[in-house]
């Protein structure tokens, strides 16, 4: 048996994020790491995205998504699942931050702050880290795995929290809503005849609804620039790990590496790997041998034999050179490698398949030769 | 072009933009998201704001040339106000980070400067075909959405009238259709198929053959030979095999047939849920997406339009 290095931070870590981009397994492999904590005795919640509905079903997702259900099983320790709500968890943070009922109530229902949580950009990463962030400080999980939203943009999770707590301090309303004098007075009217002509181009409620929400926010700032501090803070500390999540194709490599760099410059180390979707390598000899003798053995039974065999010995030989650079990138990580599995995974016997190649009982070594496939 | 990530919806785009212009049909594709694979594939480096020719026309084929850009809402919105007169204020809408504000006040904003442009090419004839790589799974409904979502925030003004230009465009199926791209497997399988039915509900948009990526090519011959097993084959051949060789040639037969198998039973659900043509795109064994791999998947997608075809007897 070969361990992969990853079980030590499904056994001592209190936060895992798990980051890559789209359609490479993401919310699979976060759901198979908070089993495989409770299968080791923790008390583990997974927080998804927008998981494919068949495995939200085994994951039990489909009565209150956030609020955490625990999810019944043969473990020593417990497993919890959540699915993160944007809006519902904005609305908590506005009602925990406002000096007043009152105020809260304005924020909540004004209509320029209702549209935030679905179409201000970074605010589903936000409110990922702050769900993540609040189940870690307020509950007692000994382990939180949360799940980033796919994005092209490599960071926002981590820049989210900050690009918003500015949004909400933009200069402009600020100028607005300052009681003006002098020279404030003056910008004041440089930023009100702005404020008109943005009025003709999208129609003057649209420029009121912004307003009452910046108004109705004010003296707020301060308290979500605080936590969006403590939030990047947990993000960097001993007690949090990144896995990045990966496939093998060409882009998604590229883009994985990107993400791997980015996050080094913001001073964060991977601390896993896992490959989804890997192609066996079938001995892992020359695909060029294989055609060989696939050409020589032409139009026999034989060689349709070899002529497949060069086809995944291409694809492996593919895989591996693609993936090389990126183990290497984020090296010393543990790396695991999860092979094509007979059908996607929806329930809890296809997690533990998984499983069971995350943490190493079946690694890929062991499992190279691939003589018990199909 | 839509479809969920990781279904290679960038490069099926490559492939149908490269089978229109082998047509003689001038093509631009465009990029919405920044970066991605597509100038690599046709062994290029990155895009910009201004068009590139990816692949120049010309050759036996009498093709066209293939173009492409990036848009982005920002560059957009600019371009837009100094077309209507507004460029006094365009600069600072953009520089003092206002557009994020104008855009979350309402929702759809930059989706519509987009597409409001892709609309503007459109009808200077920028193009024969342009192919729009739209933002992945779920975010395209949201993208193509945004005309009707605008319309109900947005009252007056020129915004308003763009948002119904674009939603003039998206209705009219002669002038524009949805692609989708998926994989023969069973989550993007479901997706796709929810995807199409919301934007047929939602959006009123027109869907053209759905795209299935990575399908298994058959290897003549592969069934039966692993029903005999390689090692009688050898022996019946008289051809001398290493130790071990015959297992890895039986479980690499078995794995290929197993794979074909599933991503059969998935094109028939497809099939059943979606009644659309597939246009079925193979698995490339190689080891990257270089020009002649995007010519082979072009050809590959002349070929299934060809068969979609009923000709006049």
């Amino acid at each position: 048996m070969n361990r992969t290095g990853l079980e030590e931070l499904i056994e001592h870590r209190a936060i895992i994020v798990c980051c890559g981009s789209g359609g490479v397994g993401k919310t699979t492999t976060a759901a198979v790491l908070g089993l495989e904590a409770a299968r080791r005795g923790r008390k583990a919640v997974v927080v998804t995205i927008d998981p494919a509905r068949r495995l939200a079903d085994a994951l039990g997702l489909q009565g209150l998504p956030d609020v955490p259900t625990r999810i019944e099983g043969p473990w020593p320790g417990e497993l919890w699942a959540t699915m993160l709500d944007t809006k519902s968890t904005f609305d908590a943070l506005v009602v925990k931050y406002a000096p007043d009922p009152d105020q809260a109530e304005r924020i909540l229902a004004n209509r320029f702050y209702r549209n935030i949580s679905s179409a201000l950009s970074g605010t589903q990463e936000y409110m990922a880290m702050e769900k993540l962030y609040e189940l870690h400080e307020e509950t007692d999980f000994d382990l939180v795995v949360v799940d980033t939203p796919p994005t092209r943009h490599a960071l926002d999770f981590l820049d989210a929290p900050r690009r918003l707590s500015q949004f909400l301090e933009h200069r402009l309303f600020r100028m607005l809503t300052a009681p003006g004098r002098g020279v404030v007075r003056a910008v004041n009217v440089v930023a009100q005849t702005f404020l008109r002509t943005v009025s003709k181009v999208v129609g003057g409620e649209v420029v009121e609804d912004a307003m009452a929400f910046f108004q109705a926010f004010e003296g707020m700032e301060e308290g979500f620039h605080q936590r969006a501090r403590r939030v990047r803070e947990l993000l960097a500390a001993p007690e949090t790990a990144f896995v990045l999540v990966a496939s093998p194709q060409r882009d998604t490599v590229e883009e994985a590496r990107f993400f791997a760099d980015r996050l080094r410059e913001a001073g964060i180390t991977v601390d896993g790997l896992v490959v989804n979707r890997v192609h066996p390598a079938f001995g892992g000899g020359s695909a060029e041998a294989a055609a060989e003798r696939a050409t020589t053995l032409a139009g026999t039974g034989l060689g349709a034999l070899y002529a497949n065999l060069a086809d995944f010995r291409a694809v492996a030989g593919r895989e591996v050179a693609h993936l090389a650079g990126l183990a290497e990138a984020v090296a010393p990580a543990p790396v695991a490698w999860v092979p094509f599995l007979r059908s996607d995974v929806h329930d809890l016997d296809g997690m533990a398949e998984v499983a069971a190649h995350i943490v190493g009982d079946r690694d890929r070594s062991a499992d190279a030769d691939l003589g018990d496939a199909g | 072009m839509a479809g969920k990530g990781g279904v290679g919806k960038t490069t099926v785009s490559a492939a149908l933009a490269r089978a229109a212009a082998l047509c003689g049909l001038s093509t631009l594709v465009v990029e919405v998201e920044g970066k991605s694979g597509l100038p690599g594939m046709f062994g290029q480096s990155e895009l910009g704001y201004d068009e590139v020719v990816l692949s120049p026309g010309g050759g036996p084929d009498g093709a066209a040339d293939v173009r492409a850009r990036t848009l982005t809402a920002d560059q957009a919105l600019l371009e837009y106000l100094q077309d209507h007169g507004l460029s006094r204020i365009s600069r600072r809408l953009v520089s003092s980070g206002a557009l994020d504000v104008v855009a979350t006040a309402a929702p759809g904003i930059k989706d519509i400067l987009l597409l409001g442009k892709v609309k503007q090419l459109e009808r200077s004839g920028a193009a024969d075909l342009i192919v729009l790589d739209a933002p992945a799974a779920g975010h395209a409904i949201t993208f193509l959405q945004s005309a009707r979502t605008l319309l109900d925030t947005v009252r007056v003004g020129p915004i308003q009238a763009q948002a119904r230009d674009v939603l003039e465009l998206l209705e009219d199926h002669s002038r524009c259709q949805v692609f989708l791209v998926t994989l023969a497997e069973e989550t993007p399988v479901n997706e796709a198929i929810e995807t199409a039915y919301a934007l047929e509900d939602r959006v009123g948009i027109g869907l053209g053959p759905i795209f299935v990526n990575g399908v298994y090519p058959e290897v003549d011959d592969l069934a039966s030979a692993h029903g005999t097993g390689a090692e009688a084959l050898a022996e019946a051949a008289g051809v001398a095999l290493r130790p071990g060789e015959a297992e890895l040639l039986d479980a690499a037969a078995a794995f290929r047939l197993d794979r074909v198998a599933l991503q059969q039973k998935q094109l028939e659900r497809l099939a059943e849920h979606l009644p659309l043509p597939q246009i079925r795109l193979p698995f490339l064994f190689t080891p990257d997406i270089g020009p002649a791999e995007v010519d082979v998947l072009a050809r590959a997608v002349l070929e299934r339009i060809d068969g979609l075809v009923e000709l006049p007897t």
